[in-house]
């Protein structure tokens, strides 16, 4: 991956982006931000087409606002087109066909891998909103926006990571874009069954960044700059007891935030069932809502970066 | 010398030498032969090598391996030479060579991989991440398969 700039480039992990093409990508999103109440000309002709064979309102919406913001087509795989596909048609058949039409895939898929298949069967720009356990890189971009926004800086903070470190996609594409940054410490927080793949650490080893693994939110919350949060699905432990025992000790409450720092971000890719109770969302720490609200100008601007002239 | 001693030679076929101790088991299990195919062959396990220290050695006669085969010896025994035997002689030896990309030959060991789905087209595809011990990273879902996946798959 030595191509830079984003020119036509598929959009398939995190890991492809450096810090500089992030930053590219930010000062255009920051641009974007005017235009998210009307309307631009950027990818007008152009049709996008958005495979979402695993259902996602949020991240597909999100697309679709941008798409249209941006003046292009958006050309929507329909439910009963995804479940005919589940049944016979191949994905590769179906990215094909997609390819003859659309002037770039969005594609969002269980299968791991299957977005760089995509991108390997279509002669368009292929981005991944979602593979898998582990790659949903316009989630982290979102994410690592919203802190460059907020904060200014990435450099030089504190980030604690919560949840589901094995298995959620939102918190591993986070904790790979995030790693770029020189950060002051990287607390990984999740039950010992629930920590990072070891294929993710080697990622982390070669990059040379130090991280904490710890399982008590309550050890460093106090020391956190931003606490990314993320939910811990029952489906996940073998034995539903273990699950009821450590659920209570990874909720976000006002009790939890008694003395954590003046600006502590609180995040979370959403949607959230109740890793962070409702109480916290009047506190100054709640910036998942407005993380939510950056989803449409960087999907915008990534795909102004992508497709536009 | 004296392992010469233990198996007679060969006429004709293949011998795998060098396989680090305890493997002839294994490369036998990928390369698919049971024993009961009818060809002789012998195993000889845990003899004396100046390079290895011990090792393990194959012989199996009427059969010449074909070089696919050589590069999924390399998968477990990296270390192994591969001798073509015709008519007692040596024609051709060779030491096997584990690629940096592996394509095809091993499956990936994550179930929900693109590379495992039925209906699709798209062909396992390894990096080699570690070769001693044996580690391949899948380059489409990135997910680790090890010695003892690929064991798994050709055992049957
Ligand atoms: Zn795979």
């Amino acid at each position: 991956m030595s191509r830079i700039g984003f020119k036509n480039r598929d959009v398939l992990t995190i890991l492809d982006f450096s810090r500089e093409d992030l930053e590219l990508l930010f000062r255009e999103a920051k641009k974007m931000e005017m235009y998210s109440k009307s309307a631009l000309d950027i990818l007008r002709g152009k049709v996008v087409a958005l495979a979402f064979f695993e259902p996602s309102t949020r991240t597909m919406f999100s697309f679709q606002t941008a798409i249209q913001r941006l003046g292009g087509t958006a050309l929507i795989l329909s439910d009963v087109q995804r479940t005919s596909i589940a049944k016979g048609e191949s994905l590769g058949d179906t990215i094909r066909m997609l390819d003859s039409y659309s002037n770039a895939i969005i594609i969002r898929h269980k299968i791991e891998g299957a977005a760089t298949y995509a991108a390997e069967v279509a002669e368009v720009p292929v981005i991944n909103a979602g593979d898998g356990t582990h790659r949903h890189p316009t989630q982290a971009m979102v994410d690592l926006y919203t802190i460059w926004r907020e904060r200014g800086n990435i450099h030089g903070l504190t980030v604690g990571v919560l949840g589901d470190l094995k298995y959620g996609r939102a918190a591993t594409s986070f904790i790979l874009g995030i790693m770029k940054y020189r950060l002051r410490r990287l607390y990984l927080i999740s039950p010992p069954e629930l920590r990072l793949k070891s294929e993710i650490k080697e990622i982390l080893d070669k990059y040379g960044v130090q991280t904490t693994e710890v399982s008590n939110i309550e050890d460093v919350v106090n020391e956190l700059d931003v606490l990314y949060v993320t939910r811990i699905q029952r489906e996940r432990f073998p034995d539903p007891a273990e699950y009821e025992r450590v659920r209570g000790s990874y909720r976000i409450t006002l009790k939890t935030l008694e003395n954590v720092k003046e600006d502590l971000m609180i995040m979370h890719p959403l949607p959230r069932v109740d890793e962070i109770l409702p109480e916290v969302d009047g506190t100054k720490y709640a910036y998942y809502f407005k993380q939510a609200r950056y989803g449409v100008p960087v999907r915008m601007a990534l795909l102004k970066l992508v497709l536009g002239d | 010398m004296k392992r010469e001693l233990i198996v007679r030679k060969i006429e004709h076929g293949t011998v795998i030498d060098h396989i680090p101790a305890g493997n002839a088991l294994n490369v036998l299990r990928i390369l698919g032969i049971r024993g009961n195919e009818g060809f002789r062959v012998a195993v000889v396990m845990n003899v004396e090598s100046r390079k290895l220290g011990r090792k393990d050695i194959v012989k199996i006669e009427g059969r010449e391996l074909a070089s696919e085969e050589v590069s999924i010896i390399a998968l477990i025994a990296p270390t192994a030479t591969i001798n073509i035997i015709r008519n007692y002689e040596v024609v051709y030896k060779e030491r096997v060579k584990l690629p940096d990309i592996i394509e095809g030959i091993v499956r990936c060991s994550n179930p929900n991989c693109i590379t495992n789905q039925p209906k699709e087209g798209a062909r396992p595809k390894f990096r080699v991440v570690s070769r001693d011990p044996l580690l391949l990273q899948c380059t489409y879902c990135e997910r680790y398969t090890t010695k003892e996946d690929i064991l798994k798959q050709f055992r049957r």
